[in-house]
């Protein structure tokens, strides 16, 4: 595969939360607006790059029994980084996304590209491969936020466009579930036809 | 009466599958049985209440003490791998026929989010059960670990049941699968929401 084939795949054909199905969790809990979800999409593609990169750096020496305790290690070490930049310059989306930047450590999506990916392959193409799913996880928790925002408070990223509440059920828990159901099923109509 | 209240709001109001999005992925991966929501349920609910006292105790009397609160999500992470492949251990030696019926859910559990996030939320958040807001304290911590992973179990196995009547249902080509357990779940979530304000 080439390096823009790598970056790619992620968006359609590996896309990690339609197809894929991983990270439920941040991908239902932070997509109440379009800015939160695609923060919440950056902050994972951060950890995702640099993990990626560490972990196919150091696979070799890594014995493989422990082979997942040390991956969990490297990429808890990144989130503590990423807190601290976070904090740093942008305290409030830090504030927003509260508990779910720390989880990024529990992401299935983090821990499965190390195990799939990185830890057979060069640096480079690791670091191209964490670009690609990342962006594509960071399209589709915006795509996600972007609806419920304008279901549910009848604005995108956050400029108001129709008046009035909107449908309150939207940006709560049911509306999580819901629109990323009708959007999988979307997604699978739409892929289908193109094979 | 605190500690009910505790109770309450960690099973129904704030339901950590269907309300707090923690633990999704068993949610959703291990759903199509009654009989594995039920196993996975047990091994959760044992090993968050575990996991939500040590992580305590390692907060409140290494990391205060020696000020380094920043070393929080890696110092977690790690107590928590080891706890759960220590439980897997002893599980083994002590009680087989336990071991055989969480065997195979232990290691994932590690990676369930829930525990996690309940060890991260009863040190970092202040909560106003019964009055003025505060953070709890190690009993409270305990019991609300506990109850939250009760919750976990209600939701889990509400929504296998759900699941596997659903098995039997005609359901469109594009739905079968996840797309349709969402949006069960979503109708499920919009039940428990009649919770809200109960305490």
């Amino acid at each position: 595969m080439t390096k823009f084939q790598l970056i790619t795949k992620g968006l359609i054909k590996e896309n990690p939360t339609f197809v894929l199905l991983l990270g439920m969790c941040p991908t239902l809990a932070t997509t109440t607006s379009a800015i939160n979800g695609m923060s919440m999409g950056l902050a994972t593609l951060f950890v995702l790059v640099l993990s990626n990169m560490a972990i196919s750096a150091i696979a070799k020496v890594i014995p493989d029994k422990v082979r997942i305790p040390a991956y969990i290690v490297v990429i808890a070490t990144f989130v503590t980084l990423l807190q601290f930049i976070m904090q740093a310059y942008t305290p409030a989306i830090y504030e927003t996304l509260g508990i779910f930047i720390p989880l990024i450590v529990v992401n299935c999506i983090v821990l499965g590209r190390a195990e799939a990916f990185a830890n057979k392959n060069s640096v480079v193409d690791s670091a191209c491969d964490g670009l690609g799913i990342g962006l594509g996880f960071t399209l589709s928790l915006t795509v996600l936020g972007l609806i419920r925002e304008i279901l549910g408070s009848g604005s995108a990223f956050g400029f108001k466009f129709i008046p009035g509440d909107g449908i309150l059920c939207f940006v709560l828990a049911p509306g999580a579930f819901m629109v990323l159901g009708y959007l999988i099923v979307l997604f699978h109509k739409l892929t289908d036809k193109k094979n | 009466m605190e500690y009910i209240i505790i109770i309450i709001s960690a099973i129904f109001v704030n339901n950590i599958l269907l309300a707090q999005f923690l633990g999704c992925c068993p949610f959703l991966g291990v759903s199509n049985k009654l009989s594995t929501a039920v196993g996975m349920s047990g091994a959760v609910c044992f090993v968050i209440t575990l996991a939500t006292l040590v992580t305590y105790l390692l907060q409140k009397y290494v990391l205060d003490v020696l000020g380094i609160g920043f070393l929080q999500t890696i110092a977690f992470i790690l107590v928590i791998a080891a706890l759960v492949q220590m439980v897997e251990i002893v599980l083994k030696k002590v009680s087989p026929a336990l071991y055989q019926a969480l065997g195979i859910f232990l290691p994932l559990i590690t990676t369930n989010c829930a525990v996690l996030g309940v060890a991260l939320i009863v040190v970092t958040k202040e909560f106003t059960f019964g009055g003025e807001p505060h953070m709890l304290n190690l009993g409270e911590s305990v019991v609300y670990a506990f109850a939250t992973s009760l919750g976990f179990g209600l939701a889990m196995i509400l929504f296998a049941g759900l699941r596997e009547q659903l098995a039997l249902n005609k359901v469109p080509k594009s739905f079968k699968g996840i797309p349709i357990a969402l949006v069960t779940a979503s109708i499920l979530a919009m039940a428990f929401m009649g919770f809200s304000g109960l305490v």
